[in-house]
């Protein structure tokens, strides 16, 4: 652990050469408090891909994740410190308006989170944010959403039921939907299936997929198997740093680190 | 050991059950005989005559109602700061520990605040001193009953919100309120039930009629202060009107206790 894994010593040069970068993360360091959390991390996400965090419990992964929407600015003890460029804009710069960046960089908890209204307003609300639409619009963009996340054909009928009266899958399908119907460029997803039942989560990993086309998604997982089975791009993250990063079957099959080696064949963690 | 716990628990139980047990029977066995037609339908009456209590009730109807109107949402926005806005700072922890005072002072304290500070320089009692009084007293309950109920609402839930690119004002109306409103709605019925039964405030403040007064500028008729009065008389019929008012008082603080119950449980369950 002397040595600091430099962007170009854990990057996959080839392969993300070729890719579209959406998010590019430079020598960012973040603090609770006094901890230091993340140390000098740098990352690029390609746009159209699915990139997943790895790694055991507290080593920042979900951390990361959230510094890209800046969700760690509603506590004002959080801090990070560096650049992350998104679009060609350092989003960490002061300037930035956060309700704008959520708008365009989506997210969906471990948890799910409808709120306590309507299922068509649970979609709708965020649209309203930043749209005007007619009636018939915003039913049309309520249908797309929910199609999208495979949950229309289970709710058409009661869209005006709570939220809150959906199972636990059916509430994070939920949840994504009312991420994508904000038509964002970014899904941040945190651990979205680990609160599901394994038919659940294939669904969601089904739908992960189908997202890719549309969304640059970044993911964190505590599940490699799911890491291996959606994602493009993977970062084993250990201790606020990242080990190593590349294409998914490159971590998985001919890992560079021991470090990482030993995590994916459970010898630690 | 166990058991003695669990019997000392019960005989504790039992001694305050027995007590209330009494005094609602006494109220009930006194009251009921009482409760007549002419109670709804005439004036409070002067001693030997018939008469009921009308305006003694419109009176705490007006009175209550005012009170709540007038610290309802004072008391839900000061919550709402507590909850939402006062993670940093000194003013939110000063403020909520002042509410913690006002929420416990005697209410007497309250009603000569009141009568100091507006009846002295108005020179007359009146009904505006009486909502003062018992705005008051809703107050601190509101503010502290909404900060509790929105310091339950998960911070996922905020977040989610956030996510979505809402601004701060936004999550609160339209989330966390929401999410809240039956814990809110609960302690504000829980207020006017505390209000309802205020003598030592009103004594001070909106005095009492013997008329019928709907004027707010002037003293109006309570049921509060009516029984106070009414049951120190020697006049029998004048005590019969006082156990007839506490019956009343208590009927309505239990119905809206239950009600209070019954919406916080429905709306818990079914958000």
């Amino acid at each position: 652990m002397t040595s600091r894994p430099e962007l170009s010593a854990s990057a996959p040069g080839e392969a993300l050469a070729r890719e579209k970068i959406k998010i590019e993360v430079r020598n960012l360091d973040f603090y609770y408090g006094k901890f230091h959390a993340l140390k000098n991390v740098s990352l690029v996400i390609p746009e159209r891909r699915i990139t997943a965090f790895i790694g055991p419990s507290g080593c920042g992964k979900s951390t990361l994740l959230r510094t890209f929407n800046r969700m760690y600015a509603l506590y004002p003890s959080q801090e990070a410190k560096g650049e992350i460029v998104v679009d060609g804009e350092d989003i960490l710069a002061s300037r930035q308006d956060l309700n704008r960046l959520r708008a365009k960089i989506g997210m969906v908890f471990q948890k799910p989170t409808p709120f306590p209204m309507s299922i068509y307003d649970n979609i709708a609300f965020g649209v309203r944010l930043y749209e005007r639409l007619p009636t018939r619009e915003m039913d049309e963009r309520v249908e797309w959403a929910l199609r999208k996340a495979a949950l229309w054909d289970e709710v058409k009928d009661k869209l005006s039921q709570s939220g809150m009266s959906l199972s636990g899958g059916q509430q994070q399908r939920l949840c994504i939907a009312r991420g994508i119907a904000v038509k964002p460029e970014v899904l941040l997803l945190d651990e979205p299936c680990s609160a599901l039942d394994p038919i659940s989560t294939a669904r969601i990993e089904e739908l992960i997929s189908e997202l890719k086309s549309d969304y640059t998604i970044v993911m964190v997982t505590h599940n490699m198997q799911q890491a291996a089975r959606v994602s493009d791009y993977t970062a084993y993250m250990y201790l606020g740093e990242i080990i190593e990063f590349d294409v998914t079957d490159q971590i998985f099959i001919t890992p560079k680190k021991k470090q990482t080696e030993d995590y994916i064949t459970g010898r630690f963690g | 050991m166990n058991r003695f716990n669990l019997f000392m628990s019960l005989v504790a139980t039992a001694f305050g059950l027995f007590w209330l047990a009494w005094i609602l029977w006494t109220l009930f066995d006194a009251g009921l005989a009482a409760v007549r037609p002419e109670v709804f339908t005439q004036m409070t009456p002067p001693p030997g005559n018939s008469g009921g209590l009308l305006n003694a009730i419109v009176g705490s109807l007006i009175m209550a109602g005012g009170a709540t109107l007038l610290g309802t949402p004072i008391g839900i926005l000061a919550g709402v700061y507590l909850a939402e806005f006062g993670r940093r700072g000194w003013l939110a922890p000063t403020t909520r520990f002042i509410n913690d005072i006002l929420l416990s002072a005697p209410s007497i304290v309250i009603g000569l605040f009141v009568y100091e500070a507006y009846v002295f320089h108005v020179k007359h009692f009146s009904a505006i001193a009486g909502i003062l009084a018992l705005a008051l007293i809703v107050i601190p309950v509101v503010i502290r009953t909404t900060e509790n109920m929105l310091k339950l609402v998960p911070d996922s839930l905020r977040e989610a919100a956030a996510a979505l690119g809402a601004p701060q004002w936004k999550i609160i109306v339209m989330v966390t309120l929401r999410a809240a409103r039956a814990g809110v709605l609960t302690g504000i019925l829980l207020a006017v039930a505390r209000i309802s039964g205020e003598t030592a405030p009103l004594l001070f403040t909106a005095l009492n009629n013997q008329f019928w007064s709907v004027n707010l500028d002037a003293p109006m008729a309570n049921l509060p202060v009516v029984i106070f009065q009414f049951a120190m008389s020697p006049y029998e019929d004048w005590q019969r009107l006082a156990w007839a008012g506490a019956l009343l008082i208590t009927l309505s603080v239990l119905a809206l206790n239950i009600f209070a119950r019954v919406i916080f449980r429905n709306r818990t369950a079914s958000v």
